[in-house]
Formats: structure tokens, C-alpha cells, sequence
């Protein structure tokens, strides 16, 4: 966690502006995907100690879901980006 | 007496009487005087009892540290207990009381276990209250508790206001001393930003002690001028009374600042405290050091006090400790009291010193004792005398109060909070800080420098370095004369061998030696292990005095270096923070606030009877006189929508206003149901899943135009749905051309259901709503008589002929009371939850009672909107996995009780008759049940196993908590109209 959030459209804001959805690195598998890579999409979770990409959206800001990639264990946040770019960079 | 006023010095205004009470007693203090100062001015010596032997305890520390002068101040629901009453700010009409006492401060009856002592030791009551295990909850603890408890908390409601703020700097400076006094000066001429915090009312730190003289004035004068620069600039803020508490990530501080704690009678106006979140680019922690106690025999007593407290309250306060001071040191520091205290014509009875060949110099005609050790103390509710061994010989000295000198423990606490261990530094024979990069760099005597040249060099040089890093220019400053400067060095002392009397390492929470050393003996000599087992610094000062000592003396009786011991963890907070300022503003409607519908005025003229209802606060009935209970307002509520009309607030409903070329094509992803080729001026029902095929909500949107749809969304998930779908746009469809926002607010929406609806609907629309016209589930924005622009839509929750009409929110109560005036011909009546809910069981419609999040649209009947077509939709996948699309899985069913007069309630359990209630029987439960004025009896919908396959079977509704088994047959879920004759007329 941290104490502020540099968003990328309001500036530094404290973190109870914010609201944490989890992994951002998930990518929504194709509806004929198998049984296994939906299971995955939907129930498995790491809890990695270190870097973690996760989606959080500024819910009392600009309400934009924002890619925040931060240390678990440091709690240093590396970047902060806004999700839909980051969703078309990944060509989705 | 012991202590007394001294005639003249310090800095109290000797000109202004400070009358407060201690124990009902009225004495006098001065302004300028801390309640402990004041105490001891008038020779208050015994404040308070230990907490595990009740032994007598007096003022030790003259500051934040105090484990002993805990207080109440206060009286009523203005009480703060376990106030330290070497911080507590003297004012005119203090009411302060000792604690943990019966039934005096003097006779107190639980000293008797101090002489069960041999008894109590560490772990005591793990080992002998174990058995019966049933004893410990009913009969130990609470005896325990009572016996064992410090000030009372008072249970009446807090009238103090309290708030909470930013602040943002370039450099936070905690800690107004000679380190944090320079390094404030220093940052505040280069330009910076700066923020000077101190937990005192008077700004100074140790200067406001010292007696020696810097840049040709007296120590406190060099303070004034200082403040008084940093007064005049723009750029930097001083706060007095603010405790900076924590250090939290990106270098935010908490910080509380007690604004009105020192006032008899608080300004309204104003906030007793602040809490104050402090968003730094830099901080320096120039926070000082802990004078450490020394650990001998009999070191609780009334009168045994730091050294330096003793130049504190003289130096500072005008007030000697005593009228013959002993000195039991193993450093410089306790020379320097014995000089000032012999300066001020305090007689010193000896200095005792651990060491042997020292260069310290005592005072003239002091007894010096080298190699000395002391063992015991003399007297029982004051210090009488001191008993000294050394060579093998013992010797008492008369005096009736010591001053002990241990050494130093720099205060790291803020440094220490983040996981960051302290480090063992063998020169300086205490714990550092480590270093924790430069957001926080620890200056003066935190950092070990405890010359006052030392400190007055290390502020001025660190915060230089900070502002150069920022970007800042500092010039080169000549730095102040100090005309006498002493070194505090000290030769390390864990413990004054051969005691005769228990020797306290922490006062607060009676842990004394032998504790330690049984902790050792068990197992639990980890430094954290013991600190448990002994419960050494778990009082509510947390260690500050005894953290160290415990280290220390773990490390001396293993034979090993205190860096292997380590410390325990340091937490935040620094000291304790009061639970008003952490709730702040958020109290009462402030904390979740009152959220009232556009149609708020018009409900209250109707005579609403209100209720929580999630965020809202919402109409329940609307009492007619003659109704005595909820349940004829509502039956008769629920009777009228269905024979004439009725009118019910529905603006609570989450309302999402959907634009863009794409905003069919997103609908038709977000929705399981189809909703491509739904056409302009039409409603649909929508069905959301979540990705593992469970329904997430329902309710209608509408196509007002091509691009343009109006969803619904029940209304205790509206911001749910928001956030759901503004996920879905950016993050997985970011190419999709839509947007929408949230319009909740911004209309008020009624609807108007019953037969008669159309008649009182028409006579204030212009618009032909005819069913020809305007059928079933049509939507679309008419013109009112008057010429407002409305939105109505043929939607029916109740099962009766029935629209929805949104207008803007101003206009809502109008609009409300004009459908009001006529159906007044129609028989209408308002309509609130209670009947809104009736009437929807009635017709078998479903809301969160039923879409509980295990609940799938086949399970609720909707299997067949689930389009097969679409090729993709949130939920599609794992909706056909084999779990959720079993034969056996609970599907919802109607319940009637088979005898009309019995009642269900929602939450009971479904059994076959003759099965014993069992997780493995469990047949399924009820999610909503009600009294049906319609059919006169109680009427439920529940979930079934094949539910839907066993209409007509009786069942047994099984609820434990009413303590009544109900057989119910088991029925369609639709009561009234299943063949839908009422909705298209």
C-alpha cells in the first residue's frame, strides 16, 4: 500500500480516493477458451511479495482504472498508467 | 516536605495563580506549569498505583515518557482518562484524579498484592488460570480486569468536536530543541517549506532546561529569538502542542495537535484536537534523547526521579524534587543535575557513581561515591533514605528524594516504524537509528550527538544538506557560541548489583528483574518472547523507559551483546492518540450521511414513517391515524395498488445514462440477455452475471434514441455497476465507442401503479398514453401539461398496470404532489418499501434477497433469457460449467403455509417432513417472505432443490431462532396474475 497515488489525470491524491480491484496482469481469456485457462481468469490468485501490477480505479477522482505497479513488501510505488492504455498497448 | 517551589526562576509566571484539583483537594499551580510540576510544587509526591501490586508511584519523567502520573481529567462525558501529567498543560480549574486506587490514592486495598507478590511473577496467570478453561472468561478475568485496571473510560457520548487536515512541506521538523530549533532556521532562510512540530506547549525542548549561555544569553532567550525568526517567516509554520506519531509510506506523518486540551471550557468553534496527516518531501527527526532509568532495589519509591527531570522541573519550573537530593549515576548527566539542583541551594546528600576514576567534578562539598552501587531504598510512601554498598560494605544516606542517571536511549521511535531495526552502536553503548534512505535523517541527540555544540551543528548541517537537495540555496552560517558545554557520556549499567528490594525495570506494568531473568529460565528470552511474557513495555507507554533496560539486561544475564538481543517492534503511535481525533468529523450522520430522495418533502407531507434503507434514507408506510402498527399501513397500502392506484418513490434506483455508437454492442457484453436489437422507445428487463455465471444485478434499460440508453440499477448496487461497467469500457473493450455516467441524482423517478394508474398518469401527460399508444414496456420522453420534459416508461415491480415518470430532481416533489392532487379522485395513496416489497413477492419478482451472489438465472427462472446466440457476454463462459447448470440445484419456488394462520420468516431451512434437521437434509431456504394482504395468508419465495419440479409438495420450513416448524406447500413463484391479464390492459 501507499499513502499517496500519483494518477496520471488528477495528480498526487491520497489512497483513500482510490478503490483496488487486483492483478492487472490478467488478461480475459476467448469465450472458447478452455475450462482451465477461465478457471484461472477467474478463481487463481498469487500474492507475490515485490513488484505487482494491480487495477485500481480512482473512484473519487477521475474514476478512470489505473494500472498502479508498486512492491508489496517496500510498499514503493513504481508507476502509476491509465488502464485503457495500457489495455491497448497490449493489442486487446 | 520534600518538594517545594523554588523562591525564584523558571520560566512560570509567578504573577499568575493557577487553582486546580487533585483528588477533590484545590491547590495552586502557576501559569507555565505542567499538572506534574504543580503536584510536586506543593509536594504532591504519591500520584498514582501500580498496576499489578498497587504499589505507591510517583512523578518520574517530565515528559512524554511517564509510566507512573497517569491521571483523569476532567469530569463527565468530557473525561480523559490515563492523561500523563508531566505533559498535561496546567489551566485554571484542572480537575484531575488519581488511578487504579480503592479506596484512596493513601490506603489503597489492592496493595495486598504486593504482598502476594512471591505469587504474581511473570506468567502468573497463564500458568494458574488455565484450568477450568470455562473459569477464565466468566470468573478470572473479569476479577483480573477489575483489580488490574488503569483510568475508566466514561461511556457517555464525547460533546467535543474534533477534525482532521493536510498539510504539505518541503521539510517536516519534529522536535523543537537545539537540533530542531537550527535546522529549522537553516531550512526557513534558504526558502523551504518548512514545518516545526513539537509535543510541548512551549517551544524550546532541552533549552528550556539549560543553564548555560549561547551567543551571550541565557539558553532560553537564544530559544525566544530563534521562534521569533521563525515566527516572522512567511514560509514556515510552527506547531506547538502537535505529537507527530507515525511515519507512514511516501513520507506522510500523523501528527495530533491537541488545540483546546488546556482549556477549561472549549470554543465551540473550534476542535479540542487536529489530526493532522503531514505530506512531506523530507523529514528531520530532531526528537532528542530518553534519559534511561538505572534498575536498583527499591527504584519505584515516590521520589526516585530522573536527573535529568530534576534540572527540568528546576531549570524550567521553578520546583526542586527535594529538600536533599541523592544523585545515583553512571555518567556526566547526573553531575550536571547535582550542580544545578546545588545552584538553586538543594543540598545534594551524595552523588553515587557506578564508575570508578571518573573526571565528573562534583559540587562543592558533595560526598562523592565511586564504584558504588546502590541496593535498597528507605521509606514507604516517600523516599527516606538510600542504601549504598560498596566494597562489601553497606551504608544508608539520608535523603528524601534520587535522582538516577542511566545514560541515553535517542528517541528513533518515528524512524523505527517502518520495519527498520535499531542498530547497536558499542561506543555510544545505545540503539541508533538505521538508516532509512533520505526521506528521514535523524539529527542532534536522536542521532547520538548530545553536546549542545553537537546538536546545534548537526541541525544546521543535515537540513543545509536537505535544502541543497531540494534545490535550495543555503548560505554558510556562523554557528552559535556555546559558552558551556558538557559531554554526557556514560559507562552502560543494566543493572545496580546485590539488590535488596525488587529492582523496576518497567513502573507501569510492575515488571522488575526477577521477571526478566524467569522470562530466561522458560524459554522466553527472545526479546519479543519476553516482552510478552513479562508484559514488560505493553503498558500504555510503551516501553519508552523499559524497552531498553529489558534489552540490556537480556543480553547482560546471557553473557552477550545487546546487538544480539535486538529491540522489539516500534509502532506506531509514538504515544496515544485519542479515538475522537482518529474518528475526526466521521461521527453520527456525518460518518454515513443522510442521503434524502428529490421526493423527500413530499413523503414527509404524506406521513412518511422513514427508514435506513443502505445509503438512502427511505419512506417504509406512510401511517394513516387509526393505523397502530406497520402492517396495516402496508396492508392497506398493498390493497389499494391493487384495487385503485398508489404512487412510490422509486429515485433510489442507481441511474446510468449510456451514449455512443457502441452502446448497444456494450450492453449486449454486459448484460446475459440480448440487447443489440432492442428498438428506440423500448424497455428491457437486464440480467448481469459475473464472470463465474452468478447474477450480479437486474433491472430495465431503455433506448431513448439509437445511441442513447438509460439503465437502472437496483439502487444498493449503483456504485457497484458503475465501477463493474467503467472496468469493462477501460480495461477490456477500451476500443468500444461509449460512455456513460452516473444520473442518479439528478432525476427524481416515481412510479404510479394500479389499475387506475393510466387515468391519473394521462390527465398530466400531454402525450397519448393509451395502450395502443404507449404499451407494455414501452419508454420515452413525453411532454407534461405545463410543458415539462419527462421520461415515462410502462414497467411494472408490483404485477399491476403501472409506469415509471423521471423528471429532473427539482421538479420532483411538484410533479409528486400534482399526481397526488389528481388521483386523489382515484382513491390514490402513497406507498412506501414495506409495500413496494409485499407487492413484488406477490408477483414473484425477485430482488437481492434472491440474488444472494449464489444464485445463477436459471436458478430465479430466467434461464431462457440467457442468450445462446450472442458470442460473448460477462458470465458466458463459466455460466455452462457443470456445477452451475446441475439438475438438483436449488431453484426459487413459491411457499404457502398450509395452514393459513402460520407464519414463514426469511432465513428459515427447507426439509422433507420427517427429516431431522441436517446440514445433509438441508432441501434448501427461504429468501423473502411476507403476509400477503391479497390472499390473506403468509406467502414466501424460496429456493428449492428441482424446485421447479415439485410444485404442490408440502415441505417443512424449518426455523430454528422463532423456534417454529411451518409445512408449506410448495408453489408457483407468481401469487397473483401469472398469466401477466393485469399488465396489458
Amino acid at each position: 500500500m501507499a499513502s499517496l497515488i500519483h494518477c496520471p489525470h488528477c495528480g498526487v491524491r491520497p489512497k483513500e480516493e482510490f478503490s483496488i480491484r487486483g492483478d492487472a496482469s490478467l488478461v480475459r481469456p476467448d469465450p472458447e477458451a478452455s475450462d482451465e485457462a477461465w478457471h484461472d481468469y477467474v478463481h487463481i490468485r498469487s500474492n507475490p511479495r515485490g513488484r505487482y501490477r494491480e487495477h485500481w480505479q480512482h473512484v473519487a477522482g477521475c474514476r478512470r482504472w489505473l494500472v498502479v505497479e508498486r512492491d508489496t513488501f517496500t510498499h514503493e510505488v513504481f508507476s502509476v498508467t491509465d488502464g485503457a492504455a495500457t489495455a491497448r498497448e497490449a493489442g486487446r | 516536605m520534600t518538594a517545594y517551589r523554588l523562591t525564584s526562576g523558571g520560566l512560570v509566571d509567578r504573577g499568575a495563580n493557577l487553582d486546580f484539583k487533585f483528588d477533590g483537594k484545590t491547590l495552586t499551580g502557576l501559569s507555565g506549569d505542567t499538572l506534574a510540576s504543580a503536584l510536586l510544587a506543593n509536594d504532591r509526591l504519591l500520584v498514582g498505583r501500580s498496576f499489578k501490586y498497587h504499589r505507591p508511584r510517583g512523578i518520574v519523567t517530565a515528559g512524554a515518557s511517564e509510566p507512573n502520573a497517569l491521571v483523569t481529567i476532567g469530569k463527565g462525558a468530557s473525561t480523559d482518562p490515563n492523561t500523563k501529567a508531566t505533559v498535561a498543560e496546567l489551566y485554571a480549574g484542572l480537575d484531575a484524579r488519581s488511578q487504579n486506587r480503592w479506596p484512596s490514592l493513601k490506603y489503597d486495598f489492592g496493595a495486598v498484592n504486593g504482598l502476594l507478590s512471591p505469587f504474581l511473577g511473570a506468567g502468573f496467570y497463564y500458568k494458574t488460570f488455565m484450568w477450568p478453561a470455562a473459569f477464565w472468561e466468566k470468573v478470572y478475568e473479569p476479577i483480573i480486569r477489575r483489580a488490574a485496571g488503569l483510568g475508566r473510560v466514561v461511556l457517555e457520548r464525547d460533546p467535543e468536536a474534533y477534525e482532521k487536515c493536510w498539510a504539505h512541506c518541503d521539510l517536516l521538523v519534529v522536535g523543537s530543541g537545539p537540533t530542531g530549533l537550527m535546522a529549522a532556521l537553516v531550512a526557513g532562510r534558504a526558502g523551504l517549506r518548512v514545518i516545526l512540530a513539537d509535543e510541548d506547549f512551549r517551544l524550546g525542548g532541552s533549552l528550556l532546561a539549560e543553564t548555560t549561555r549561547i551567543d551571550g544569553v541565557s539558553a532560553q532567550a537564544f530559544a525566544e529569538a530563534s521562534l521569533a525568526e521563525l515566527r516572522s517567516l512567511p514560509n514556515v509554520t510552527i506547531m506547538p502542542r502537535t505529537t507527530v506519531f507515525g511515519w507512514y509510506d511516501d513520507n506522510v506523518f500523523g501528527a495530533v495537535e491537541r488545540v483546546q486540551k488546556h482549556v477549561a471550557m472549549p470554543q465551540a468553534k473550534l476542535p479540542v484536537e487536529r489530526l493532522w496527516r503531514i505530506a512531506a518531501k523530507r523529514a528531520l527527526l530532531a526528537t532528542g534523547a530518553e534519559e534511561r532509568p538505572l534498575v536498583f532495589g527499591g527504584n519505584d519509591k515516590p521520589g526516585v526521579m530522573m536527573a535529568g527531570a530534576m534540572r527540568t522541573y528546576a531549570n524550567r519550573f521553578g520546583v526542586a524534587a527535594g529538600r536533599s537530593v541523592a544523585i545515583f549515576s553512571n555518567g556526566s548527566a547526573g553531575y550536571q543535575a547535582a550542580h544545578d539542583l546545588a545552584a538553586q541551594g538543594v543540598e545534594i546528600a551524595a552523588i553515587i557513581d557506578s564508575r570508578s576514576d571518573v573526571a565528573d567534578v562534583a559540587p562543592a562539598g558533595v560526598r562523592l561515591i565511586q564504584s558504588g552501587s546502590v541496593i535498597d531504598t528507605q521509606g514507604r510512601q516517600r523516599v527516606s533514605g538510600i542504601v549504598v554498598e560498596r566494597s562489601g560494605f553497606e551504608e544508608t544516606i539520608a535523603c528524601d528524594a534520587i535522582g538516577m542517571s542511566g545514560g541515553w536511549n535517542p528517541v528513533i521511535h518515528l524512524a523505527c516504524q517502518r520495519g527498520a531495526k535499531a542498530v547497536w552502536s558499542p561506543e555510544l553503548q545505545t540503539f541508533l537509528a538505521p538508516d532509512v534512505g533520505n526521506g528521514l535523517v535523524v539529527a542532534g541527540s536522536a542521532a547520538g550527538r548530545y553536546t549542545l555544540v553537537g546538536c546545534l551543528a548537526d541541525g544546521a548541517q543535515k537540513a543545509a544538506a536537505i535544502a541543497a537537495d531540494l534545490g535550495f540555496s543555503a548560505p554558510a552560517e556562523a554557528m552559535p557560541v556555546v559558552e558551556e558545554d558538557i559531554d554526557p557520556s556514560f559507562t552502560a549499567l543494566w543493572y545496580s548489583p546485590g539488590a535488596k528490594a525488587k529492582a523496576f525495570i518497567d513502573f507501569q506494568n510492575d515488571v522488575h528483574v526477577r521477571d526478566i531473568g524467569l522470562a530466561l529460565r522458560e524459554g522466553f528470552g527472545h526479546v519479543e518472547h519476553a516482552k510478552r511474557y513479562t508484559t514488560n513495555g505493553m503498558a500504555t507507554d510503551q516501553g519508552k523507559l523499559s524497552g531498553i533496560n529489558a534489552t540490556g539486561l537480556l543480553a547482560a544475564m546471557q553473557g552477550i551483546s545487546p546487538a544480539d538481543v535486538g529491540t522489539t517492534t516500534f509502532r506506531p503511535f509514538y504515544t496515544p492518540v485519542t479515538l475522537g481525533a482518529l474518528a475526526g468529523t466521521s461521527r453520527d450522520e456525518h460518518a454515513a450521511p443522510v442521503r434524502k430522495s428529490p421526493l423527500h418533502g413530499w413523503a414527509q407531507k404524506n406521513g412518511a414513517v422513514f427508514v435506513d434503507s443502505g445509503l438512502w434514507y427511505r419512506p417504509a408506510y406512510f401511517a394513516r391515524s387509526g393505523e397502530k402498527t406497520w402492517r396495516e399501513s402496508t396492508d392497506r397500502e398493498v390493497r389499494n395498488v391493487r384495487e385503485n392506484v398508489g404512487l412510490c418513490d422509486v429515485s433510489t434506483l442507481g441511474k446510468i445514462e449510456i451514449f455512443g455508437p457502441d452502446a448497444a454492442e456494450f450492453l449486449n457484453r454486459i448484460y446475459c440477455n440480448a440487447f443489440l436489437k432492442l428498438p428506440v422507445g423500448k424497455a428491457r428487463y437486464g440480467l448481469m452475471l459475473r464472470e463465474d455465471g452468478m447474477v450480479y444485478d437486474d433491472g430495465t434499460t431503455s433506448r431513448l434514441s439509437s445511441e442513447h440508453f438509460f439503465m437502472t440499477t437496483t439502487t444498493a448496487l449503483a456504485g457497484g455497476v458503475m465501477s463493474h461497467m467503467e472496468y469493462c469500457a477501460q480495461v477490456l473493450w477500451p476500443d468500444l465507442r461509449v460512455r456513460f455516467c452516473s444520473s442518479t441524482d439528478q432525476w427524481a423517478q416515481m412510479a404510479i401503479a394500479g389499475p387506475k394508474a393510466r387515468l391519473v398518469v394521462q390527465a398530466l401527460v400531454e402525450d397519448d398514453i393509451s395502450d395502443a399508444a404507449f404499451p407494455f414496456l414501452a419508454a420515452g420522453i413525453v411532454a407534461l401539461k405545463g410543458g415539462l420534459k419527462a421520461r415515462l416508461f410502462r414497467i411494472s415491480f408490483s404485477g399491476e398496470l403501472a409506469y415509471e415518470l423521471a423528471v429532473p430532481a427539482g421538479s420532483g416533489e411538484a410533479v409528486a404532489d400534482a399526481i397526488m392532487e389528481e388521483g386523489r379522485a382515484h382513491g390514490i395513496c402513497a406507498y412506501g418499501l414495506e409495500a413496494l416489497n409485499v407487492l413484488r413477492m406477490e408477483k414473484g419478482h425477485v430482488t437481492h434477497a434472491e440474488f444472494d451472489g449464489r444464485v445463477t438465472p436459471d436458478d430465479a427462472g430466467f434461464g431462457r433469457m440467457v442468450s445462446a446466440q450472442k458470442p460473448d457476454f460477462i458470465g458466458k463462459r463459466l455460466s455452462t460449467r457443470y456445477g452451475l447448470t446441475a439438475a438438483d440445484r436449488m431453484q426459487m419456488v413459491g411457499l404457502k403455509p398450509v395452514e393459513a394462520d402460520q407464519h414463514i420468516r426469511a432465513g428459515a431451512h427447507l426439509l422433507r417432513e420427517g427429516a431431522k434437521p441436517s446440514t445433509l437434509n438441508d432441501q434448501g431456504y427461504v429468501s423473502s417472505a411476507c403476509f400477503s394482504p391479497t390472499l390473506g395468508h403468509d406467502i414466501a419465495l424460496a429456493f428449492l432443490k428441482s424446485g421447479r419440479e415439485r410444485y404442490g409438495e408440502r415441505i417443512v420450513v424449518w426455523d430454528k431462532l422463532a423456534g417454529a416448524d411451518v409445512v408449506a406447500e410448495v408453489c408457483n413463484p407468481v401469487f397473483v396474475d401469472p398469466g401477466n391479464a393485469k399488465l396489458n390492459v
